[in-house]
């Protein structure tokens, strides 16, 4: 029987339609903001992921901004860990240290190279890979050892994921990765942006590999201008003209935009559920929490 | 080969020197252009009267080369010297002259020397060579993030974030060769952690152990 220790993975486990989002700690001592998004979205996802120095920018620590998210608003957290910024032995004290917090679901990531970040001379890491770490927290849970068979004192519960990109241009490799990931221990998934629903039927296909569950990332835009951005901007995601084109009609006018928001990632979110085996969507937005209440709302009846 | 660049401000490490000896490198400085007989000709004539004599040595890196051409009563004189070839060289000839070096050149790594001048970067010297299974090609050296399971998800169309998808991703060549070769069973696998203890330490080894 599987082992449940977390809300989250529960949901998951009960073929419930989950949905989670994303909450990024910034360089800052002030926890107040992160806070208020967390109290904001907890009535509407399972879960929030916390980011871990994303862009390889420094910002608050992942595991902290975990603990007092979930102490001070109530919401699990679904905690980033990237191998970029620390090597085994900070990895493994990093686990022990978020366990003991509370921190019951972790996503492992790679992290953007350190030269993209903002401070971009900082020495990177990868002691281990994403799978490597993955394979390691594994054995941690399963085992109570570490990575060299060191015993460690007491019981781990937690769970790990890892990230898939459906937009991955040749999409073989990707898979391939994603699907040692999955052998080495990740019980779910949870995927880059996607706007374009045949890439995220195709990903899950192919992945073909037994549970982990799969949460497709969407990301709802606040403006025309974000839209475009995102499109020609990022390396990768091509945003649909049609829905560029609704929001661009509907600049200006914030209820419009919403409207648009709602419309266009409800149906998405139906069709993943009707016609793939998506476990749920994984939402994130920049300044914009409020439609990821607005279209969980929207679409609540497809939830069991 | 080791490839080098030579320092963009070079004359300001040697400002303070009168007597300079210059030591340029016949192997790998001289195919970089950064301390053949003509580099160390260009900077000898910049430096003019501080320079108190120069060579050329077929491999400032090999202590043998050094005993066999590298005369006492060459360099006996001088302040300091300037030594045009890679850290390796540049710490041989320290060592063995006990004289104040000034590395002329920064070192910046083990390539291949392509066509049309150009360089690249093929080995880390890890200690621990897995280019069997990855197709002939380093990942080690030749994904930015040294990864033993890629791609990352900075892969997009075929090429690096890290490059700004200028350069391959490696771990796409990586795919395509072994799918080339048949052996695809080889992206099935778990590549598991390395153990890095092979280059956290400085080397050293004698022949015949
Ligand atoms: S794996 Fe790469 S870095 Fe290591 S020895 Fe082989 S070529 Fe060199
Ligand atoms: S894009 Fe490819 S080469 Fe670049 S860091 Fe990722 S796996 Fe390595």
């Amino acid at each position: 029987m599987k082992r449940i220790f977390s809300d989250f993975m529960r949901a998951l486990n009960n073929n419930s339609f989950v949905f989670t989002s994303e909450i990024e700690p910034k360089k800052t001592v002030n926890v107040e903001g992160i806070v208020n998004i967390a109290k904001k979205l907890k009535n509407y996802v399972i879960a929030c992921n916390i980011t871990d120095n994303p862009r390889a920018h420094a910002y608050m620590n992942s595991i902290i901004a975990s603990y007092i998210i979930q102490k001070e608003a109530g919401m699990e957290t679904i905690c980033h860990m990237t191998v970029r910024d620390r090597n085994r032995l900070a990895l493994i004290s990093d686990i022990l240290g978020a366990y003991v917090l509370g921190i019951r679901n972790i996503l492992a990531i790679t992290g953007d190279h350190t030269t993209m970040g903002d401070n971009p001379s900082a020495l990177p890491v990868y002691d281990l890979d994403s799978t490597q770490f993955i394979k390691m927290v594994r054995r941690m849970i399963d085992e109570g050892v570490d990575l060299a068979g060191n015993k460690i004192n007491g019981e781990i519960k937690m769970h790990i994921g890892a990230v898939g990109n459906p937009n991955a241009n040749p999409l073989e490799p990707e898979i391939y990765k994603v699907r040692r990931k999955i052998m080495a221990g990740a019980e779910f998934i949870q995927t880059q942006i996607v706007f374009d629903l045949d890439k995220a039927k195709r990903f899950i296909e192919e992945i073909n590999a037994p549970p982990p569950y799969v949460l497709i990332g969407i990301f709802p835009c606040n403006s025309y201008k974000m839209a475009d951005f995102i499109d020609k901007k990022i390396p990768g995601i091509s945003v649909p003209a049609e829905y560029k084109e609704e929001l661009r009609r509907a600049e200006g006018f914030k209820d419009k935009i919403n409207e648009v928001n709602i419309e266009y990632f409800s149906e998405m979110i139906k069709e993943l559920r009707k016609t793939t085996r998506a476990s749920g969507v994984h939402i994130m937005t920049i300044k914009y929490e409020d439609i990821v209440c607005k279209i969980i709302e929207n679409v609540k009846s497809i939830m069991n | 080969m080791i490839i080098t660049k030579q320092k963009p401000n070079l004359l300001k490490y040697v400002e303070n020197y009168d007597r300079i000896f210059i030591i340029g490198c016949g192997e790998c400085a001289t195919v970089c252009k950064t301390g053949g007989e003509e580099q160390v000709e260009a900077l000898s004539k910049i430096l003019g009267d501080r320079v108190i004599g120069k060579i050329v040595i077929e491999s400032p890196c090999n202590v043998k080369f050094l005993k066999k051409d590298l005369k006492p009563s060459l360099y006996e004189g001088a302040k300091a010297i300037l030594a045009l070839c890679c850290g390796i060289g540049a710490q041989t000839i320290a060592e063995f002259t006990n004289k104040e070096i000034i590395a002329g050149l920064d070192t910046l790594f083990m390539g291949e020397v392509g066509m049309k001048g150009k360089f690249y970067e093929k080995c880390r010297a890890c200690g621990l060579c897995i280019l069997y299974e990855t197709g002939g090609i380093c990942p080690i050296s030749r994904c930015a993030k040294k990864l033993l399971n890629g791609p990352c998800g900075g892969m997009v169309d075929e090429k690096c974030e890290v490059s700004n998808y200028s350069k391959d991703c490696a771990w796409v060549l990586i795919y395509k060769r072994l799918k080339k070769l048949g052996r695809e069973s080889e992206l099935e696998k778990i590549r598991e952690a390395r153990d890095w203890s092979t280059i956290s330490q400085p080397g050293e080894i004698t022949l015949g152990d």
